[in-house]
């Protein structure tokens, strides 16, 4: 019998042997799948960090958003804009307007030192001045525990994130910084964006603390809809009053996570890879070990007329199937490990601390089993061409 | 030689050299051979005289360094190696000495084995294997695993994945070479019946003159040549 149905008889039938002889074999191949299952929770939990980061930053941005600085300013940090500048920027065209008035929203954006729960080590922590139509420009703002702080007291609310990363901001607890005293009276999310590893507070305040005058960082402005933001940007671009840059959030959060997201995910790779290798060379070592002690196992059936090609595929099936098995028990590790777990990094642009949640999500799974199934190729390849390159009449007095 | 019955195998001026480092080994030199149909011949030697070699290239399990092996009219050293496995499937059934019956497979299983490269049906490779299980007197042992037999008792087992595809030829490498008398006897005893009542045409390669007794021919080789008796 020819053709490709008798070649795929032969894969199941040597398939076969091959799994049910692997009882035989199992701390061997155990080890194997471990070793793999342990190269794949790394590498997707330190992954995970990267997707998270970038979750958080995309969590960050509304469509249609869009964030006034100073010309030359690429982080809230090196920005300064004038309280009249922040005027005339309130009244570009396609802003969208509530009962407040233009949906445009002055900020103040300062630094202050908290130790971190975790290591109990001082991180800078964003403390931002805002007015009320802070939250109404931001999508998904709610407070989940205490209440809003009053206008014009030193009272603050602090993000989620900020809250579960940095000691002292309890409700109730009080925040020192220079002179001032600030009662934390509330915790709020933000849609799960960067807002939540921040502490918020009345700018009218915060603007005499800090000695700033009337003076702010940015507008954030939410314009009617993302296509007015050529005509908003080029108007502001155009009045002599202003000297300003207009990025829309999505690009202005993307290029904050981009280091980052960059630094994490060349480590991650780094440590996958070198993991990987030793990984390749446990998959190798169990491959050939179960060809070796199968060599005259497989002798025989070519001799009884079963081809090599449906030997080194039976022989790569069960290699990949261990690092399938291993990759899926890794990928769950982390799963249950790491997603949703909460942390806090350094912001690279604007040097202060911002928290997120590790994202183990479903495409991150699936390139933890693919790398799984590499090793396995790798791993199964050399010992499965070995044997069926093994001359037939050789391999049968090897008892 | 030829009595009137075809001729099966043909051997003709065939060197078999194996290669160690830079050292050569020439195990066959120039040999001829003419197997009829329907024969069993003994092939008897002293130990590394090619005894097993000579069984392996009629086998179609290794080639040739110098002349032709033909079985059934066919070149068989001329085909591909894909080509020749799916010679030796259809025209060759081997017995080894130490049976090679897969652990993991029971003795119906193990006898079904080379049918799983034809086209039979489930039921029908089945039918196949219990009739042959039924030739050697194993059908009660079908559903016991090899560590489970005795070694005759897997040698019959080996015996019936030999002949489930009635092969033209069938080759046994020292098949009585693993047992005891009583048991080494009860399978010549098989084999025997096979080549007087089913007509197979056997070749066996064997160091027991007991065996080559009930063999209806019987070579020497001696210095990588046949001769018809033991070299003095």
């Amino acid at each position: 019998m020819r053709g490709p149905l008798n070649w795929l008889l032969q894969i199941a039938a040597v398939t076969r042997f091959n799994l049910r002889s692997l009882p035989q074999r199992k701390g061997s191949s155990a080890t194997a799948m471990f070793g793999i299952a342990g190269v794949v929770a790394v590498m997707v939990s330190v992954l995970s960090i990267a997707h998270g980061i970038v979750r958080m930053m995309e969590n960050s941005a509304a469509p249609g958003n869009v964030i006034v600085m100073r010309a030359g300013a690429n982080t809230e940090m090196m920005s300064a804009l004038m309280g009249e500048a922040t005027d005339i920027i309130a009244e570009g065209p396609g802003i969208a307007r509530n009962e407040l008035g233009a949906m445009a929203s002055p900020e103040l954006f300062v630094v202050i030192n908290l130790p971190m729960r975790s290591t109990g080590t001082d991180a800078n922590v964003p403390m931002r001045g805002v007015q009320q139509q802070a939250f109404t420009v931001r999508e998904g703002f709610r407070i989940v525990a205490g209440r809003m702080f009053e206008w014009g007291l030193n009272e603050v609310i602090v993000g989620a994130g900020a809250q579960h990363e940095f000691a002292g901001l309890e409700l109730g607890e009080t925040i020192e910084v220079g002179r001032e005293a600030w009662r934390v009276v509330g915790v709020f999310e933000a849609n799960g964006g960067i807002a939540e590893s921040e502490i918020w507070v009345d700018a009218a305040v915060l603007q005499p603390a800090y000695r700033r005058g009337n003076s702010f960082q940015s507008v954030f402005v939410r314009l009617d809809s993302p296509q007015d933001f050529a005509a908003f940007r080029d108007a502001l671009a155009t009045d002599p009053r202003l000297s300003v840059k207009v990025t829309s959030e999505q690009d202005y959060y993307a290029e904050q996570s981009v280091t980052v997201y960059r630094l994490i995910t060349v480590l991650g790779t780094l440590v996958a890879v070198i993991m990987g290798l030793g990984a390749v060379f446990g998959a190798l070592n169990t491959m050939y070990t179960a060809t070796a002690s199968r060599t005259r196992e497989i002798a025989t059936l070519r001799a009884l007329g079963f081809q090599a090609g449906p030997v080194v595929v039976s022989v790569l099936t069960e290699s990949l199937l261990l690092a399938l098995a291993g990759g899926a028990v890794g990928a769950a590790l982390a799963w249950l490990a790491f997603d949703g777990f909460q942390a806090a990094t350094l912001n690279w642009a604007s040097f202060s601390a911002m928290t997120f949640t590790f994202n183990v999500s479903p495409p991150l799974l699936v390139q933890g089993i693919v790398y799984a199934l590499l090793i396995g190729l790798v791993g199964g390849l050399f010992p499965a061409v070995r044997a069926a390159r093994q001359p037939v009449a050789v391999a049968l007095r090897e008892l | 030689m030829n009595d009137g019955r075809g001729l099966l195998v043909r051997v003709n001026s065939v060197d078999k050299v194996f290669h160690r480092g830079s050292e050569e080994i020439h195990v066959l030199g120039g040999l001829d051979l003419e197997i009829p149909e329907g024969e069993f011949l003994a092939l008897m030697g002293p130990s590394g005289s090619g005894k097993s070699t000579l069984l392996n290239l009629l086998g179609g399990l290794d080639r040739p360094s110098q002349g032709s092996v033909e079985v059934g009219g066919q070149r068989i050293d001329r085909l591909s190696d894909r080509r020749l496995a799916a010679w030796r499937a259809r025209h060759v059934g081997l017995v080894f000495q130490f049976y090679n019956l897969m652990p993991v497979l029971n003795t119906l299983q193990n006898v079904e084995l080379p049918l799983l490269l034809t086209r039979l049906s489930r039921t029908r490779r089945r039918e196949q294997a219990l009739l042959a299980l039924d030739i050697v007197g194993l059908s009660h042992r079908q559903h016991h695993f090899p560590r489970q037999l005795s070694g005759g008792e897997q040698q019959r087992a080996g015996i019936a994945r030999a002949i489930v595809t009635d092969p033209t030829l069938l080759l046994c490498d020292e098949p009585t070479g693993d047992l005891d008398r009583k048991s080494g006897d009860e399978i010549l005893d098989l084999l025997q019946a096979l080549n007087r009542e089913q007509g197979k045409t056997i070749v066996m390669v064997t160091h027991d003159l007991h065996a080559a007794a009930r063999a209806t021919r019987t070579l020497y080789l001696t210095k990588g040549t046949l001769t018809r008796e033991p070299e003095a």
